[in-house]
């Protein structure tokens, strides 16, 4: 049977490109970039250009990148390495949004621990915060601003630059973590005034383990990782050569076709949402239309749990992902689909599909043809389901 | 994090036995809420105090499905005072082992049971305690 995967914004394959790319640094040109000799140099010179490809697509300037392990280590370092310098002035307040990625809310949960106060706005049944509710939220003493781009789960995108503006306007750093966005919506860090961003590799056919954090000239943070003077001394560790390449690679590729990308995969997100809302009776688009990821659908059916119907969609090839508690190793719903007000019971009911370049239009007609049918055996199995 | 199902789940997962309603039902039990994600709905005939039939309704993930379907095939056709002495470790083991955080599946499962034989008793004018004990709510539901 063929695999069809669509679980994008869980991770992407390696490009052919980017693996290309990569191999040379895994096997001839293995040399640690802080070494003086030629192999060393071969391997400072290829994370110099893709430094130069990462800024770029950001518009930013080579110096203002620092690789990373990923997401989670960029969240992670630009929350609490601006809030601990920041603290030293007395400010200790950080406003972020109730349905960010863990590493944000995380991050967040520690800090309040040791004395921050954290402003989490709420988010619209539909998906989204305003800026206005930002400036609402800013104080004297608010550190620091962090609002994601778009959501990993529901794909609503947010309205950064207006955020951005406020933010400078209030003399206030604002962070986003922009790890669904990347490769999907074009970002411009001046255009949108933003001060640190977060992205990782593995969501745009770069391997998993790599990431980036883009920091404005000009912004001090504390270190997370103490060691060598990796990264201009602010990132210890020997740099992933290999995964620096295939980064580089990835994001300058994710930023040439993004156009046409976001115009090939809307039309198959939209056929595919047009289709499932009007042939399943009770189904529910959740996070509004527009803006909206041109990769992401998120639904949820009635009566029904996700894990099921993940594991009927795996038994047809489908690789797909909820935000069901049972998926998650926990008995709580995804807190993105409690944050938007759905009552628990929808929530665990909740199927996300995620493109990329990869999928095609055959995959939208293979998936909205088994689609209906189980969801429909579920439901004939369950209870709480009533024709 | 993964979640990795044995065969014999899978089994139960994809091909449910004993799926469906029973109108005639002499006992029906309902455990779970949808709050948490797992609903069962277990419907028992009884003769002669023995399980003659039996079907299920599960609102739940993967395991809940399993574990309904292997504990309905588990007591039917046995008498009650066998069906009493099902444990959820016995209808884990017979589906070869669960993760552990859908353990409590399998606790659904066994309350599943017991409530439909005290709906049954109690139809019958019959103080269901004595005989099934208290049938608590999960515990893992109130994990916070």
């Amino acid at each position: 049977m063929k695999q069809r995967y669509v679980d994008n914004a869980a991770t992407t394959r390696v490009s052919d490109r980017v693996f290309n790319a990569m191999v040379p640094f895994l096997k001839e040109t293995y040399g640690n970039a802080s070494s003086i000799h030629a192999a060393g140099r071969a391997a400072a010179l290829a994370v110099m250009e893709a430094r130069r490809q990462v800024a770029q697509a950001l518009n930013a300037d080579p110096q203002e990148i620092f690789f990373t392990s990923g997401g989670t280590e960029s969240d992670n370092w630009a929350i609490k390495g601006v809030c601990a310098r920041l603290l030293k002035k007395g400010k200790k307040h950080i406003i972020t949004t109730a349905f960010e990625h863990h590493a944000v809310l995380h991050s967040c949960e520690t800090l309040e621990k040791s004395g921050f106060e954290v402003t989490y706005l709420p988010v619209s049944p539909d998906g989204y915060v305003t800026a206005q509710q930002v400036a609402d939220a800013i104080r004297e003493d608010t550190a620091l601003v962090t609002v994601m781009y778009a959501n990993n789960e529901i794909g609503t995108i947010q309205p950064i630059a207006e955020i951005g503006r406020i933010c400078r306007e209030k003399g206030v750093l604002f962070h986003t973590d922009a790890v669904q966005a990347i490769g999907n919506v074009k970002i411009d860090v001046n255009a949108d005034c933003i001060d640190l961003l977060s992205l990782s590799g593995h969501k745009l056919h770069a391997p998993k383990g790599i990431g980036a954090l883009y920091i404005r000239k000009g912004i001090v943070l504390q270190n997370l990782m103490d060691g060598g003077a990796q990264e201009r001394g602010r990132r210890g560790g020997t740099e992933n050569v290999p995964g620096i390449v295939g980064l580089g690679q990835a994001i300058s590729d994710a930023a040439a076709q993004i156009e046409e990308k976001a115009e090939r995969l809307s039309k198959m997100r939209d056929r595919l949402i047009d289709t499932v809302l009007a042939e399943i009776p009770k189904a529910r688009l959740n996070g509004g239309r527009k803006p909206r990821l041109c990769m992401n659908a998120n639904f949820s059916f009635e009566g029904i749990e996700g894990e099921g119907l993940l594991l009927k969609l795996d038994m047809a090839g489908v690789c797909a992902s909820s935000g069901s508690a049972c998926t998650s190793g926990s008995l709580d719903p995804s807190h993105v689909l409690t944050a938007i007000g759905l009552p628990h019971e929808i929530a665990h009911g909740s199927l996300r599909i995620t493109l990329s370049e990869e999928n095609t239009e055959d995959d939208i007609d293979y998936i909205l043809e088994v689609l209906p049918g189980i969801v429909a055996q579920l439901r004939m199995m369950s209870p709480v389901w009533q024709e | 994090m993964s979640m990795l199902y044995s065969e014999k789940v899978m089994d139960h997962f994809a091909n449910p036995r004993n799926v469906g309603e029973l109108p005639d039902a002499d006992g029906v039990g309902e455990v779970g809420n949808a709050k948490c994600g797992d609903i069962m709905k277990m419907y028992i005939k009884v003769q002669d105090d023995v399980i003659t039939d039996v079907r299920f309704k599960t609102f739940g993930c993967g395991a809940a499905i399993a574990t309904s379907s292997m504990a309905t095939e588990l007591i039917k056709g046995k008498p009650i005072s066998e069906v009493l002495k099902l444990t959820n470790e016995a209808v884990v083991e017979a589906l070869d082992g669960l993760p552990p955080v859908k353990i409590h599946c399998s606790v659904l499962a066994e309350q599943a049971i017991k409530s439909a034989l005290a709906d049954y008793y109690r139809r019958r004018g019959i103080d269901p305690t004595p005989i099934v004990g208290e049938i608590n709510d999960c515990e893992a539901c109130h994990v916070e």
